[in-house]
């Protein structure tokens, strides 16, 4: 619930530009797993952060906390500005397309606006621009299964974008797509990104994909859930196809998958299969 | 097909018995049930003429096809209100069935505690509770109603409340992180999701109803007056006229298979752009 997210305005260790400062989160489960353990991280306005790590490190725990899906058992999420009370400020997006079948293109789109009570008139100029954005114009009336999986991620994205939130979740989105398309894909994102300005948290498992992206790289590790690294990227952007051939991409994946399996290996037992 | 005998598109031997049996397969289906269904007739016309059965014990396929022209005025009228009885029993089953799973839907607590009266009145066999139905409800439609109720409406509460509760849990956060309410839920993300679990349920009932309906004409029938193809079958039966029997039997049947048709076609019309299930036939 978003409402327990407004906990402080106080932004003590966290700069002028930050967004949300997460503090000692740590997350419990009912069945006695620990999520989450001591996560401290500043996510400032604009970054476009990533979440890197194995499967059971949390990463997608994390992301349900900042969205508010779930809450932390111990620490506090700091949002500068008092707490995102309302959450159209925040978008996400799943690792499936998560549309609804039966409604068309432009419905899915439509739908959190018309959660608000937005109508289909009222909404179409957004959910238009919106569709034009993410090169789907033409495709309103489609069904998704008429889609294929790339054009219905996209639709995904339009569809947490169309409220123009200040924050996007996103949570392993390309992982069942194909190379290609996940390449397009990226460089869509980055296209977006670059011209609202919104703020990105992107959980992958992909050192390339993290690099190729982000300005910031959070390695984390498992058992318990926590972070285990930070790293800068410091490619400049527009970063594009020659971006992802360069010695310069190489080098930095090289870099950040050393602190990966460093990660791994700090995780007694080693295997990254379980829980 | 046409392209193979064209000579356009060249087939080796494996694609072109494959074709071969995909069309083979394409005609059976159609040709098959047909081909044995008019074998039964004439093996069931030749045993009555080789063994000289009499017409009141078996009487021959023409004598039934016969007598449905001939009593169609009769006949037809009850199967009016047989029709009458079921069609109403289906409405009431949709409108009992899809309101209790949308109150059943909204909180597990009231499911728990209410699905298993739902069960109850499922497992018992309809022909013991008419009885009692009979000493408590006065009005002869408003007994039968009930009893076609009884029999149509589980179906549809069963599979529209495993549909309502089949919701996709990423599509249900998503909902929440766009602030829903419980009402926006269930109208645009639980009910749509339901539906083909409904239309489902809705097949099996429609079958039901018409069963419920003429179970209950049929016990009604034997205690009070009713005229619906029930007690014609009854009347037919105490006057050994065989050939009525069958002419009612013959248009049950009929009115169950085109009951069944006809909600298929609504649930394919329906679900055929998005879901799965109508999808198939397309390949």
């Amino acid at each position: 619930m978003g409402e327990e997210l407004t906990l402080s305005r106080s932004s003590a260790a966290a700069g002028p530009s930050t967004l949300l400062a997460l503090r000692g989160v740590g997350k419990v489960f009912s069945n006695g797993v620990t999520a989450l353990s001591d996560v401290n991280l500043a996510i400032r306005e604009g970054d476009f952060v990533s979440l890197l790590g194995p499967s059971g490190c949390g990463k997608s725990t994390a992301l349900r906390l900042i969205a508010g899906l779930s809450t932390p058992t111990s620490g506090l999420l700091d949002w500068r500005d008092g707490g995102i009370v309302d959450r159209s400020n925040i978008g996400f997006v799943f690792q499936e397309p998560t549309l609804l079948p039966w409604a068309s293109v432009f419905d899915n789109v439509w739908l959190p606006l018309r959660l608000k009570g937005i109508s289909r008139a009222k909404a179409a100029p957004a959910v238009r621009e919106m569709l034009a954005r993410v090169h789907l114009t033409g495709f309103e009336d489609a069904v998704p299964r008429e889609l294929s999986g790339g054009m219905k991620m996209r639709v995904s994205i339009a569809r947490a974008l169309v409220t123009k939130p200040r924050v996007l979740l996103m949570d392993e989105p390309f992982a069942a797509l194909d190379e290609i398309t996940r390449f397009k894909l990226n460089n869509d994102l980055l296209e977006l990104w670059q011209d609202q300005r919104f703020t990105v948290v992107f959980v992958t498992h992909s050192v390339f994909e993290s690099v190729f992206l982000s300005n910031r790289v959070v390695v984390m590790a498992a058992r318990p859930g926590r972070v285990f690294d930070e790293l800068a990227i410091g490619a400049s952007y527009p970063r594009d196809e020659a971006f992802r051939t360069s010695p310069d991409y190489a080098a930095l994946c090289r870099q950040t998958s050393s602190v990966l399996v460093n990660a791994i290996n700090s995780t007694a037992g080693g295997d990254h299969d379980g829980h | 097909m046409t392209a193979i005998d064209d000579g356009v598109l060249q087939l080796d031997p494996e694609e072109a018995r494959r074709a071969r049996q995909q069309r083979l397969e394409e005609i059976g289906r159609w040709v098959l049930p047909l081909a044995i269904m008019i074998l039964a007739i004439w093996s069931w016309d030749r045993i009555c003429v080789w063994n000289g059965i009499p017409q009141y014990i078996l009487p021959r396929p023409g004598v039934v096809l016969w007598t449905l022209y001939n009593d169609a005025g009769l006949l037809f009228s009850s199967l009016l209100v047989t029709l009458r009885i079921t069609f109403l029993g289906l409405a009431l089953a949709v409108i009992g069935g899809v309101g209790l799973s949308v109150l059943f839907a909204q909180s597990k607590w009231v499911e728990m505690s209410f699905f298993p009266f739902a069960i109850v009145l499922q497992v018992t066999p309809i022909v013991a509770i008419f009885p009692l139905i009979n000493i408590y409800v006065n009005n002869q439609t408003a007994k039968l109603l009930l009893c076609a109720w009884i029999v149509a409406f589980f179906p549809i509460l069963s599979n529209t409340t495993l549909g309502l509760n089949s919701v996709d849990r990423n599509l249900r956060d998503m909902f929440k992180l766009n602030g829903a309410t419980r009402w926006q839920q269930l109208r645009y993300l639980r009910l749509p999701a339901a539906m083909p679990y409904f239309l489902g349920g809705l097949k099996i009932a429609g079958g039901l109803s018409l069963i419920g309906a003429v179970v209950a004409e049929f016990v009604a029938g034997t205690t009070g007056q009713s005229s619906g193809l029930a007690s014609r079958i009854i009347e037919a039966g105490y006057r050994l006229n065989a050939p009525r029997l069958f002419a009612a039997l013959l248009l049950i049947s009929l009115t169950g298979i085109l009951i069944f048709l006809v909600l298929s076609l609504i649930s394919h019309l329906i679900l055929r752009r998005w879901h799965e299930s109508a999808l198939k036939q397309e390949r």
